[in-house]
């Protein structure tokens, strides 16, 4: 169900607005809580395959889909809890996806960060990294040709994810059609264990935007003010009709690759420095120092986003997951095409 | 008046456009210069906006068509060549495959390939992919063998809402005719008796019913009533007519063009031997192109594929075991 991307969305697109600020603070520590509680379900055996985290991702995945509208397009990538639920996306329906819940929108038949609702604009990625690229772009060109205009898509991807075929092709195409589409890069230093140094050699990863005629943005991605900043004016721009635009974001992802990873190949040096910083803590004091913000307001927020995990969590706890029994076992939505030799087979 | 294979597709696709604004078509070179083999000549001018050239990206022409799929559209997209399917597999099968699955949401985008061996055509421009895309569960794959289910299959396959794999062969492009377009037609899923007759089922696809027909005609002179079945979709297969035929005649002979490990000739057999094993007098037996790249040479080429002279000297065999 999509309501937090829909209508208040619209009432807070504007930078000018400062409870912006407050929103995506909020959604970046309801996705921390949520995450947290995840690592420690996977640590106590209660999760059945991997858990993908975004921990140290917030402020870019927040600021990715906030400025998004009810009708715009979201097809995030692995790291984007926050931007997920900045779009609409609910705690439940995570934990639900996360425990194969019958109840949540993938059914138990995929799990974890693979779920979505496409009717609502909100697509299931597949693992195949770049692939959304072409499939977010292919949605836009339908709605232009349907004649609806304003509408943007936004696809997320990491410094990895960058070097497939696939996302090449992808932001090729949506140049050459100069869709209104926005292409998120989260270069956060890794992919999987693999540093930038041995997955592209160009000077900066922006470089690409301008090698496919769009235009680029960087930003920092520890800063939620930045963020924020950055995305508003590329979604923005899309929105305008400027055609693709490419944000590269500059972070470190302070979890492993998933949470079966301890990420010891991380360099200590980096851990460190600026790109190092947890977001969460830049958005704390930003909103401090601005005035948009009390301590205790914050301490608040932790609270409620505590308390909303946990609310979620005792649902989707005592869901049940699907019954194999009951199954159609069909991938067709065409019954009369399904091949029922293998149905008659079973009997 | 009469009307070839390839006219067939695209009238159908003419069709499709003018019925269905929801229609599209995306693909390299398909726009103002009509198509590699003019499957499109003319659409685009006919039908402004919606007959598109692409980038040479197989996977975002096909992941670009599943994107505009989901937001209610009905893309028909053109692979220049079946073997090049192959750079836009994962979105085929991983990302069109799996969505209703997945997500409940249907996927309907119809890929066509054009498939299968011409003179000279060589391994990049000959290969036979049905038995890859029917390998993997959520795709719907038509292998039409006449102008007329070339015509009616694909209008049906735009209106399915499920991913269609649509295998058109080359080598039947100019030289099928029909004297006119079909009114009606077989829905897809189901099998044609394309030949009625005793002695031995001949199940066969896409342009080796040509030959497996010429190879039953042959056998007539020497006595032998061949009963040629085609398939028409490889998946769904059609397996109740495979059996009632195998049941009525005793042996069974599958013909393809594809390689021969783990293909539609081999699923068919498998069924066969599974569900009618009592029904059969032999062991049944199939014929497929040799199990190496395509050859280039006329000579190796003619040699590499199964020909009527072929089907006919395995049919020979099999009915006098």
């Amino acid at each position: 169900m999509i309501t937090a991307a829909s209508d208040t969305a619209i009432a807070v697109e504007s930078m000018d607005n400062p409870d912006i600020a407050r929103r995506a603070f909020r959604t970046m520590q309801l996705s921390r809580a949520v995450e947290d509680k995840l690592a420690s379900l996977y640590r106590a055996g209660m999760i059945k395959g991997g858990v993908f985290l975004g921990k140290g991702q917030e402020a870019l995945s927040t600021a990715s889909s906030i400025f998004l509208r009810k009708g715009d397009i979201f097809g995030p990538c692995i790291r984007d809890q926050a931007g997920r639920l900045a779009f609409g996306d609910t705690v439940l329906d995570t934990l639900r996806t996360y425990f194969g819940s019958a109840q949540g929108p993938m059914r138990g038949r995929d799990g974890n960060i693979h779920r979505g609702r496409p009717r609502d604009g909100y697509y299931a990625m597949i693992s195949h990294l770049g692939s959304m690229v072409a499939m977010v772009g292919g949605a836009l060109y339908a709605r232009r040709q349907r004649g609806e205009t304003g509408v943007v898509g936004v696809t997320s991807i990491g410094d990895g994810g960058t070097s497939t075929g696939a996302f090449h092709e992808g932001v090729n195409f949506a140049a050459v059609e100069k869709l209104p589409l926005v292409v998120v890069v989260a270069n956060n230093q890794y992919a999987y264990s693999t540093p930038n140094n041995r997955q592209f050699a160009c000077a900066d990863l922006l470089d690409r935007a301008a090698g496919y005629g769009i235009a680029g943005h960087k930003t920092d991605g520890t800063d939620p003010r930045a963020c924020l900043e950055t995305l508003n004016r590329a979604v923005q721009a899309a929105r305008d009709g400027h055609g693709p635009q490419m944000v590269v974001a500059t972070l470190l992802r302070l979890v492993g690759h998933g949470e079966h990873d301890d990420a010891g190949y991380v360099d200590a040096g980096l851990r460190k420095a600026n790109v190092g910083r947890d977001c969460l803590d830049v958005g704390a004091r930003q909103l401090l120092e601005d005035g948009l913000a009390t301590t205790g307001e914050l301490a608040a927020w932790a609270s409620e986003a505590q308390a909303e995990v946990e609310a979620a969590l005792d649902i989707a706890q005592r869901e049940k997951g699907p019954d194999p029994e009951s199954e159609d076992w069909h991938a067709l939505s065409t019954e009369r095409l399904v091949d029922g030799y293998f149905d008659a087979e079973e009997e | 008046m009469s009307v070839t294979y390839l006219e067939a597709i695209r009238a159908a696709q003419e069709r499709a456009l003018a019925d269905d604004p929801r229609v599209f078509i995306y693909g390299q070179d398909v726009g103002v210069f009509g198509g590699a083999f003019k499957a499109t000549k003319n659409l685009a001018a006919e039908f402004p906006g919606r007959v598109m050239d692409s980038p040479i990206s197989e996977d975002a022409i096909v992941g670009m068509a599943i994107g505009a799929a989901v937001e209610g559209a009905r893309p028909i997209v053109e692979m220049q060549f079946a073997d090049f399917s192959t750079c836009g597999l994962n979105q085929i099968v991983n990302q069109a495959a799996t969505l209703y699955y997945r997500t409940n949401i249907p996927c309907p985008i119809v890929v066509r390939l054009p498939s299968g061996g011409t003179v000279g055509g060589g391994p990049f421009h000959s290969q036979s992919m049905e038995a890859i895309y029917s390998h993997y569960p959520g795709l719907v794959v038509m292998t039409p063998a006449t102008v007329e289910d070339a015509y009616s299959m694909l209008l049906e396959a735009v209106a399915i809402d499920d991913p269609v794999i649509f295998c058109e062969h080359k080598l039947l492009y100019y030289h099928l005719k029909a004297d006119k377009l079909p009114d009606s037609a077989m829905p897809a899923g189901k099998a044609r008796i394309a030949r009625a007759g005793r002695d031995a089922t001949l199940v066969t696809y896409s342009a080796m019913l040509h030959e497996s027909l010429q190879a039953a005609e042959d056998l007539v002179e020497e006595g032998w009533q061949i009963e040629v079945i085609d398939l028409r979709t490889v998946k769904p297969l059609d397996t109740d007519t495979v059996l009632a035929s195998v049941a009525r005649t005793g042996r069974l002979l599958v013909v393809g063009e594809a390689w021969p490990w783990g293909g539609v000739s081999a699923e068919v057999i498998a069924r066969v031997a599974t569900e009618g094993f009592g029904l059969l007098d032999a062991a049944p037996v199939r014929l497929n192109a040799k199990d190496t790249p395509v050859p280039y040479h006329p000579d190796l080429w003619a040699a590499h594929r199964p020909t009527a002279t072929a089907v006919a000297a395995r049919l020979r065999q099999l009915l006098t075991q």
